[in-house]
């Protein structure tokens, strides 16, 4: 029942921390849109870095508390070479897609927006194919 | 410093949310992804709840207010308009997501962990957006050099 639960409670968390950032501070939680804004100091970065300090603090806590929540990387195809891909893919594609799974999966879709249901839809499905790609040639090598 | 305040404890019960649902072990990604082999399916359930109660709260609490509580207005819902930024973008995202079992929130949540992977990944995201940033730039830079151009030539023609 805790394979559900937990999860369950985690998104309505998620859920409650994005419209909380939406009707006190205006602001969409998009942690890709947040993060790559600070790449361009504005009068936007104060709240974007308190926003990543409170993100970041929590995990720093967490991780003092329950160690056991962090993963130490990925099952299928680890190695630096894969992880520095897949970092490079993430930074550059969110940034030029405007947006990840918290800003189009939970505030764009959660809002209706058609490019942000698009975006989950692609996202979804290119991530489903990797991983399926993945699992076969790791299978294929043992 | 109220607003700073609100968003300093928006990003913590973010990552509150992230790490209890799941989201912050690669594995698990990976395991939610694999719709095909041994899926996983608890991750559904963080994605659903998010969605889920984020739609249903904006609509009891933002559509009855006119603006934030700390700014002047809230924001505008995007264009409908479908681009090829937009496609290629989100598709060069999920193959990421899928190879390293990170996005953007759970890996800044799990810094602090210091693994080495998760380290290598944030900072090649980092570098990613610098990359992109980069290359905005360079458009930009053609662009206005292109209109330049269009506007010096008929004046050289004359």
């Amino acid at each position: 029942m805790t394979s559900v639960l937990l999860p369950l409670l985690g998104g309505i968390l998620i859920g409650v921390s994005s419209v909380m950032l939406l009707v006190f501070n205006g602001r969409i939680a998009g942690i890709s849109g947040i993060l790559g804004g600070l790449l361009r100091p504005s009068g936007e970065t104060p709240w974007r870095l308190a926003f990543l300090g409170g993100l970041l603090g929590m995990g720093a806590l967490l991780f003092a508390l329950q160690p056991g929540l962090f993963g130490t990387g990925p099952t299928l195809g680890s190695g630096p070479v894969l992880t520095v891909a897949a970092g490079l893919l993430v930074g550059f594609g969110t940034r030029l897609g405007n947006g990840c799974t918290s800003g189009h999966g939970i505030c764009g879709m959660g809002r209706g927006s058609k490019r942000s249901i698009v975006a989950t839809m692609t996202f979804m499905a290119t991530a489903v194919l990797t991983v399926f790609v993945l699992r076969t040639l790791t299978v294929g090598a043992a | 410093m109220r607003a700073l305040i609100t968003a300093a404890v928006s990003g913590a019960v973010f990552s509150l949310g992230l790490a209890l649902g799941g989201m912050t072990d690669p594995t698990k990604v990976q395991g939610f992804l694999d719709l095909t082999g041994d899926w996983d399916p608890s991750l559904a359930f963080v994605m659903g709840g998010g969605l889920g109660s984020f739609a249903l709260l904006q609509r009891l609490l933002i559509r009855r207010r006119d603006r934030p509580v700390f700014a002047p207005a809230f924001p505008a819902c995007p264009s409908s308009r479908l681009d090829r930024r937009l496609l290629g973008g989100s598709a060069m995202f999920g193959v990421g997501w899928g190879l390293g079992g990170f996005c953007p929130g759970p890996a800044l949540t799990s810094v602090a962990s210091g693994g080495s992977t998760v380290l290598l990944f944030t900072l090649s995201m980092v570098g990613g957006m610098v990359l992109f940033r980069g290359l905005e730039a360079l458009r930009a830079r053609a662009v206005a050099q292109a209109a330049e151009g269009a506007e010096a030539l008929p004046a050289a023609e004359s």
